[in-house]
């Protein structure tokens, strides 16, 4: 249990998905103006991140690693080498599937959602996830944690970049430096702050 | 023959690609792996040559079926066509260069999910001649490489002192108490870097966001 506890907080704070790795920086930016969108997309990404990394790891233990076809009698073939366009496939049939699931049983959730799920099928923190997953060696119960951790890392990244910059509309910034430059610093700022964490181990 | 071969209007879409639409200053496109291998200059060229390509390859490729491609499912035809470039790209490097894949990690793999790429693939190479785009795909990697290879030699300098493992800052500076700056080589530095190259980049374009 102490375990994934220590996991978790390491994927939320100390190795935050997107301020140490960098990854699902477009769509960190293209929707980080306004804290509604950034909220809706921040949730959205916890979701299909939470499903995607279980389902990548049994589509690796099940099917992809050598031997791991011992299952259905052919035991020396080693599929890794597919794993890239496996998980890409996996993500793009779980974002529909979680699409038209919402659809039918929150019509709600899927209005507020609408627009972002499809886009999360290419944003590079889902995949990433999926390949850290495979090159850290998780098992099933540590896939979930990091899964879910990352998700929340990033939400919890959006929505204050999101906080900021509604903040920063009513200062003076130079006209080239305006939108993406000044956003590229302030989430330098923001990745220092991070760093803090680092010392915290459960 | 290089002029007969270039037009000057296929020069004009490498230059455009390359400055004025530069696919990270510009488009914001590409960003994420941008920053994450930039720490040694190594590591940034490689990554540099390998986006081109697979860039260059899937615009040839989409482009050659784009007239045969049904719209409904044409993310997924391109998404499949651009993880075998990725593919290929992934095993090459693993067979010939170990140490670079090692170190480059999972940012080969997210060429895949790397907006420039798609972004190509959806603005250019669905409307145009193969030629046409694969000169688009060589413009808009080489674009983004250039801004690679200066945040890398930006980070690799001022945080390890040397380019390509070679010392450059001299030995007397140290001994005059010179300290490399560690916070370049970790993410901050990263961002501070690629927010100020933006910056010049944008003034000496004159490009300005509203807002």
């Amino acid at each position: 249990m102490e375990h994934y506890l220590s996991l978790a907080v390491k994927s939320i704070f100390v190795e935050n998905i997107l301020l140490a790795y960098f990854l699902g920086m477009c769509s960190f930016l293209a929707c980080s103006k306004k804290i509604e969108t950034a909220m809706g997309l921040g949730v959205a990404v916890i979701f299909v991140l939470t499903i995607t990394t279980p389902a990548n790891w049994a589509i690796n233990h099940f099917l992809l690693n050598k031997g791991a076809l011992a299952w259905a009698g052919v035991p020396n073939i080693d599929l890794s080498f597919l794993s890239f366009i496996a998980f890409i496939a996996v993500i793009a049939a779980m974002v529909q599937i979680v699409e038209m699931v919402i659809d039918r049983f929150s019509p709600k959730l899927y209005l507020a959602l609408g627009i972002f799920l499809p886009l999360i099928a290419v944003n590079c923190a889902i995949l990433g996830a999926s390949l850290f997953m495979d090159e850290r060696d998780y098992n099933f119960g540590e896939s979930v944690v990091f899964g879910l951790g990352s998700g929340i890392g990033w939400a919890l990244a959006i929505v204050a970049m999101a906080a900021i910059r509604k903040k920063l509309e009513y200062s003076n910034i130079p006209k080239s430096l305006r939108g993406l430059g000044i956003t590229m610093i302030l989430t330098g700022l923001m990745a220092m702050g991070f760093m803090c964490f680092a010392g915290i181990s459960l | 023959m290089a002029q007969a071969l270039i037009s000057k209007k296929d020069r004009k879409i490498i230059k455009e690609a390359m400055w004025d639409h530069n696919p990270i200053t510009f488009q914001v496109l590409g960003i994420c792996s941008s920053l994450a291998v930039t720490a040694q200059l190594k590591t940034a060229l490689v990554m540099g040559v390998a986006l081109t390509l697979v860039t260059a390859m899937s615009n040839l490729v989409i482009s050659c079926m784009r007239n045969m491609i049904p719209s409904k499912i044409r993310i997924i035809v391109q998404l499949s066509v651009v993880s075998a470039l990725v593919i290929l790209a992934d095993q090459f490097l693993k067979a010939y260069m170990y140490d670079v894949s090692k170190q480059l990690s999972v940012f080969v793999g997210l060429i895949i999910t790397n907006c420039i790429v798609m972004g190509r693939l959806e603005a250019f190479a669905m409307a145009n001649p193969p030629f046409r785009s694969f000169l688009d795909g060589i413009g808009n990697g080489l674009g983004y490489s250039a801004i690679l290879i200066l945040v890398a030699i930006g980070r690799e300098s001022l945080g390890s002192g040397t380019l390509l493992g070679f010392h450059v800052v001299p030995q007397f500076l140290y001994d005059h108490g010179y300290v490399n700056c560690g916070m370049m080589v970790l993410a901050p530095g990263a961002f501070f870097l690629l927010g100020i190259i933006i910056w010049i980049q944008r003034a000496i374009s004159g490009y300005a966001e509203e807002s």
